[in-house]
């Protein structure tokens, strides 16, 4: 056995610059023999350099707002904020945090099952001629499209004001579920149609009925892109404000029921700077949010993994 | 309705005992396109038949009636017999699926599931009802050694079977189609994608297997169909212009389109 350390040094050992007699690798030239290169063709080098500056100024500015959320946010992440009750002393975020778990955890719950139902129905079970297909399709891309304050609208009509009377989780999470059940659909059916035919036929061969094949090799499959499709219907309900404020509203507590009142993380951080008083508060929490959907984008990444050893 | 012209050119034997595929009159459409033209044809146990011909004159076509894998194409229209062990394999009452796992298939492509070699050979199995881990064990040895391969893969069972060559990936479907014990085995062009010397072994194990199975396979090369076949079927536009045993068709055909063919005339 091998320790850790033993192993971190031989991954990540520099590799050597030569052969083993001593001569430089030919096929590893060097910038300036890449330069020398696209002397020739300087339209090349001028496409070079914009993607390279493209890429740079993504990473750049997604780094200046991380390290500017911490700069702001690290010296006010006090022990106060992390108590079980708020307070208007304590301005704890622990009741917005978990209702952002129940409500991203439930509206999850029922949407991925749903849309994912939907996206095999669609794909496996009609033809890609079918009209049906083609009005659900263009349907699911509009919806996917529409901004959330509209569903946050539609919810308070029909949950709030018609369902259950008066802002709750169970409202939010229903909206929430509506909202991101065309892009789970979108994306599932994407993934599926990515699966080649010749996997479908090799089940068929053996004597597999469309059942088995479609939940033993065709969902399989399409598993790392599924789970794609989850986490961004994920990063929308964590990162959602507009429709869960009319919806689940703006109570800092943890509910007893889900028909109770409740908010949401990234409410929580519009309520406290939009008052002004505790902006510092806010940036402590956006951390916590920051580190949330982190947390969340890990473990889906390493579950699309494990599916992608496996197959 | 069987044109005498055809009828000529095909070799169809007595009907004292029924052979394994009897096809008669087989019609198939794609949509209004005329695939297959009256096709008859006897397929005998424990032969190699062999289906050649020009690119698009039908030979997938007419092998996937045979396990019905026309079924899940969307417009595609069969008419006419085709028998197995003297059952219509197009009857009502027939279970597809049970067809399927008695008449296995090999693709073109070598298309093994992205999955590790065991669970690839296991998939059949355990699909028809296999269920116990020490049966599954066997029928994953006895499998891969049925098909060669084995001993080439016996250390690495857990690992994905895409990370097989080619040649080991179409073994490795040969594999999983006799896993689930099937009589016969249609094989669709499987060395056109491989190397010559793959292209030897699984040549080589038609040979062997045809002891305990029926085989059909479509090639492209006529020097396959030739050394490894008993019987070969000549398909030109849909119609079956020629069939009987590959040393008639290849020495002495009867149809002219036959002869340009196998020459090299055209094709
Ligand atoms: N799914 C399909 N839909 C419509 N036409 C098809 C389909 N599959 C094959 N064909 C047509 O049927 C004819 C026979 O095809 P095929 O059996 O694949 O030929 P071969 O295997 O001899 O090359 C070709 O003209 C081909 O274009
Ligand atoms: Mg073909």
């Amino acid at each position: 056995m091998k320790s850790a350390a033993a192993l971190l040094k031989q991954k990540f050992a520099p590799l050597p610059s030569c052969d083993l007699k001593g001569r430089p690798f030919v096929n590893k030239p060097s910038l300036r023999k890449k330069l020398a290169e696209y002397k020739r063709h300087p339209f090349s080098l001028v496409m070079m350099v914009l993607v390279m500056l493209s890429a740079l100024v993504t990473a750049a500015i997604v780094l200046w707002i991380v390290i500017h959320v911490i700069m702001q946010g690290a010296p006010n992440l006090k022990a106060s904020l992390f108590e079980l009750e708020y307070d208007s002393e304590n301005l704890s975020l622990m009741p917005a945090f978990f209702n952002t778990l129940i409500i991203a955890g439930m509206s999850l719950l029922i949407a991925v099952p749903v849309g994912v139902a939907a996206a095999i129905f669609l794909t496996e079970y009609t033809s890609s001629a079918n009209k049906f297909v083609a009005v659900v399709r263009m349907a699911a891309e509009t919806l996917a499209g529409i901004p959330s304050i509209v569903y946050g609208i539609f919810g308070m009509i029909l949950f709030v004001e018609m369902l259950f009377k008066g802002f709750s989780l169970i409202a939010g999470i229903l909206t929430m579920a509506i909202m991101i059940l065309p892009l789970v659909m979108r994306t599932t059916e994407e993934a599926l149609r990515a699966v080649p035919d010749s996997f479908r036929e090799g089940s068929f061969a053996l004597g597999a009925g469309k059942l088995r094949t479609v939940f033993r090799v065709v969902l399989p499959s399409a598993m790392p892109g599924i789970i794609a499709g989850v986490i961004l219907a994920l990063g929308r309900v964590v990162g959602e404000t507009a429709a869960l404020i009319y919806t689940s509203g703006t109570v800092k507590a943890v509910p007893d029921s889900l028909f109770g009142s409740g908010e949401t993380l990234a409410i929580h951080m519009y309520t406290l700077s939009s008052e002004g008083l505790h902006v510092d508060e806010a940036w402590a929490t956006a951390i916590v949010l920051i580190l949330l959907v982190l947390v969340i984008n890990g473990a889906a990444e390493f579950i699309s993994n494990k599916f992608r050893k496996r197959y | 309705m069987i044109r005498p012209e055809l009828r000529q050119n095909v070799y169809i034997r007595g009907d004292a005992e029924p052979p394994k595929f009897r096809v008669r009159d087989l019609d198939l459409f794609y949509g209004t396109f005329q695939a297959l033209k009256s096709v008859d044809m006897d397929i005998e146990k424990n032969e190699i038949t062999a289906l050649i011909g020009p690119s698009g004159c039908g030979k997938s076509t007419f092998l996937k009636t045979l396990d019905r894998m026309n079924d899940i194409i969307p417009g595609c229209r069969v008419s006419g017999r085709v028998e197995l062990d003297g059952a219509d394999i197009y009857a009502g009452g027939m279970d597809v699926n049970l067809l399927r796992k008695r008449v296995g298939m090999v693709f073109q492509k070598p298309n093994p599931f992205p999955a590790s070699v065991y669970d690839n050979i296991a998939y059949g199995p355990k699909t028809h009802g296999v269920r116990k881990k020490s049966e599954l064990d066997d029928i994953v040895e006895s499998s891969l050694r049925r098909a060669a391969i084995w001993d080439e893969l016996k250390d690495r069972l857990k690992k994905s079977a895409l990370g097989l060559s080619g040649g080991q990936q179409q073994r490795l479907c040969i594999a999983r189609a006799l896993a689930v014990k099937p009589d016969v085995l249609l094989m669709d062009e499987p060395t056109s994608a491989l190397d010559p010397i793959s292209t030897g072994k699984i040549e080589e194990l038609a040979q062997e297997l045809k002891k305990d199975y029926t085989i059909v396979i479509v090639t492209h090369n006529m020097q396959q169909a030739a050394r490894i076949s008993d019987k070969t079927g000549f398909f030109l536009l849909g119609e079956l212009i020629e069939f009987g045993g590959t040393d008639e068709v290849f020495d002495s055909p009867r149809d002219k389109r036959t002869e340009d063919y196998i020459t090299g005339r055209f094709g």
